[in-house]
């Protein structure tokens, strides 16, 4: 009976270690072990470098029109909160001035950041995926960009910058969801995305005011406003399109546009706040 | 294992053992309270991995890495750890010195529905808490609090002093102890509805109190508005099962059910105040996880009394023996 005891509290503390898992592993082993992961995950060439993720995807076709706008906002620039960043003294030590939300950032010329602006109908063709990998970036405690597009197929680097560690939880509604930890500074991650969808989310869980959205698309044809809330979609070729612009807190917004060779057209949005 | 009837009548028993039984009990509450404040926090997904904790051994998971989220959910994980610690302790003693065979057997299967529960928190993380298993996680969480409470109850000197002989024959012929049956049901059923709300995100689906959308009776068509009504009319339900089981306990003449009935009803009414602050709180976190704690309170003292009920009044020759202790049986072979 004693030997059945001995035996029963032996095997069942062997499983909880095992549960557990692993024993204690170093820091070096853990960004190996990351390293492994990434490069297996990446079924394309390895990105030579970072796109500028609030750039459009480089165009595989010359030629065609270029289209630019504006996105204006109407109304009240609502205060956006400061961040709190207790939760982490490393972020809060990462920041001297106040850090506020990204969700609505009007510009001081009354226009949109972070407006994603892509071709909703009437793209023809293929397009292949461009290897250089678009990056998202976690640094400050703050992902960069906030707002980007990606072509399916097209890496996505996903890198932590910080001396803390992030979790990247994607949440798709048309393509995987996945959850991934990176505990060291400098670790990277390459994620591909296989169909399209606007609005894709990542969040960390760890620290909560992190977000970011995504939209993938099967084409080039997409941009994401800047500063001066302008955007710019290269290359579009003759057609008849819908031009979309999403934002994360004001919806959608839609134009119709008439391409017919080379020419630069202008598309302007304006969102009511 | 036949029951073996050692020292039968002799009145040995081990309070060690109620108190260990006690300790887990109140473990488990605290892990029920943890695993709230998981769900509150909505920070399950920040340790990405199971069973490791980003690659780390959970065990040696560095403290200077507990930020954010990550604070509540290996919180979590560690105290379910020390639970499953416990409840493994608790089920060989008991095997080693407990008497009754059925309490034996309640010790393994407490043993399996934590190891079952601990695989549902992996699963939880694995698949991103999808809302089936999440709540499949809260309910067994209840569950397994629901034993270790009966553990804790039926191992207690007061309790083997005046253990019924058949326990269903004591049920069939006990109000007090059926009407402590419906109101445990209804408070399980409560948890059940309250952890589909809480993971189907319903929880704010009905904003006002007392009225429900500025009604009576809200339009149930969509399912959180529906769930979470359900909800408040089972609340209703129990504090009614409640307020009648009080009164009849206090007529019972029997104190201590008595007393137990009124910190019931006590708990019940704390809990629906917590309820209607969770609403107009917005959910404030801690609020909300007191409500989900308070909730497994209610359950535990429901079902205590419900077997406290069946106790018969003391009684000579009615005492259910411990089994000796090794050197005990040595000294008998003598």
């Amino acid at each position: 009976m004693r030997q059945r005891v001995v035996f029963l509290i032996f095997g069942t503390l062997t499983s909880l270690a095992l549960l557990a898992c692993g024993g204690k592993k170093d820091e070096d082993a853990l960004m190996e072990e990351e390293t492994a992961k990434t490069s297996t995950s990446a079924a394309a060439p390895a990105a030579p470098a970072a796109a500028s993720a609030a750039a459009p995807a480089a165009a595989p076709a010359t030629g065609g029109a270029t289209v630019t706008g504006k996105v204006a906002f109407d109304g009240t620039a609502p205060t956006e909160p400061a961040i709190k960043m207790d939760a982490d003294a490393y972020c809060k030590s990462q920041h001297a001035t106040p850090v506020y939300e990204q969700e609505v950032v009007v510009n001081p010329n009354k226009t949109l950041q972070w407006v994603l602006v892509y071709v909703k109908e009437g793209v023809n063709g293929s397009y292949p995926a461009p290897t250089a990998a678009v990056e998202l970036n976690q640094q400050g405690c703050q992902y960069h960009p906030h707002v980007f597009g990606i072509q399916t197929g097209q890496p996505l680097k996903v890198v932590n910058s910080d001396g803390t560690l992030h979790n990247i939880h994607a949440l798709p509604k048309k393509n995987a969801e996945f959850n991934i930890g990176q505990p060291f500074k400098g670790m990277e991650t390459v994620k591909k995305f296989d169909n399209p969808e606007t609005g894709l989310r990542f969040k960390c869980d760890v620290h909560k005011w992190m977000g970011a959205y995504c939209g993938v698309f099967n084409h080039p044809f997409f941009a994401v406003t800047n500063d001066q809330g302008a955007f710019e979609i290269k290359n579009l070729p003759p057609g008849n399109y819908v031009i979309e612009a999403w934002h994360e807190k004001y919806g959608t917004q839609t134009q119709n546009v008439t391409i017919t060779g080379s020419e630069a057209k202008t598309v302007d949005f304006s969102f009511k706040g | 294992m036949p029951d073996r009837g050692f020292a039968a009548g002799t009145g040995a028993t081990n309070v060690g053992l109620h108190r260990f039984a006690v300790l887990l009990a109140a473990a488990t509450l605290l892990l029920v309270f943890a695993g709230g404040l998981v769900t509150s926090t909505e920070s399950g997904l920040s340790v990405p991995d199971w069973p490791t904790t980003y690659g780390y051994n959970m065990f040696t998971f560095p403290l200077s890495k507990w930020v954010g989220g990550i604070r509540f959910e290996h919180s979590h994980r560690l105290i379910a750890s020390m639970v499953g610690l416990l409840t493994i302790v608790l089920a060989v003693w008991l095997q080693r010195r407990e008497g009754r065979r059925w309490v034996r057997r309640l010790g393994w299967a407490a043993l399996a529905i934590v190891i079952a529960q601990g695989l549902l928190g992996g699963l939880t993380v694995l698949l991103f808490l999808p809302p089936a298993v999440s709540v499949a996680h809260a309910c067994l969480a209840q569950t397994f609090f629901c034993v270790v409470v009966t553990l804790a109850v039926v191992t207690s000197p007061r309790f083997r002093d005046r253990a019924p002989r058949s326990f269903s024959a004591t049920f069939g012929a006990n109000p007090l102890a059926r009407l402590a049956a419906w109101a445990t049901g209804l408070v399980y059923l409560q948890l059940l509805v309250g952890a589909i709300m809480r993971h189907t995100k319903a929880g704010l689906a009905i904003p006002d109190f007392p009225l429900a959308l500025g009604r009576v009776v809200p339009p149930l068509d969509a399912f959180p508005v529906a769930i979470h009504f359900v909800h408040r009319v089972n609340a209703v339900a129990i504090a009614a099962v409640v307020g009648v089981l009080v009164a009849r306990a206090i007529r019972s003449r029997r104190p201590g059910l008595a007393r137990l009935s009124l910190v019931l009803g006590a708990l019940v009414l704390v809990q629906i105040g917590l309820g209607a602050a969770t609403v107009l709180s917005r959910k404030d976190v801690l609020v909300t996880t007191a409500h989900v704690a308070c909730g497994a309170l209610v359950l535990g003292t429901a079902l205590s009394f419900g077997i406290g009920a069946m106790a018969a009044e003391r009684r000579r020759g009615n005492v259910i023996p411990m089994r000796p202790s090794l050197s005990g049986r040595a000294a008998a072979w003598k």
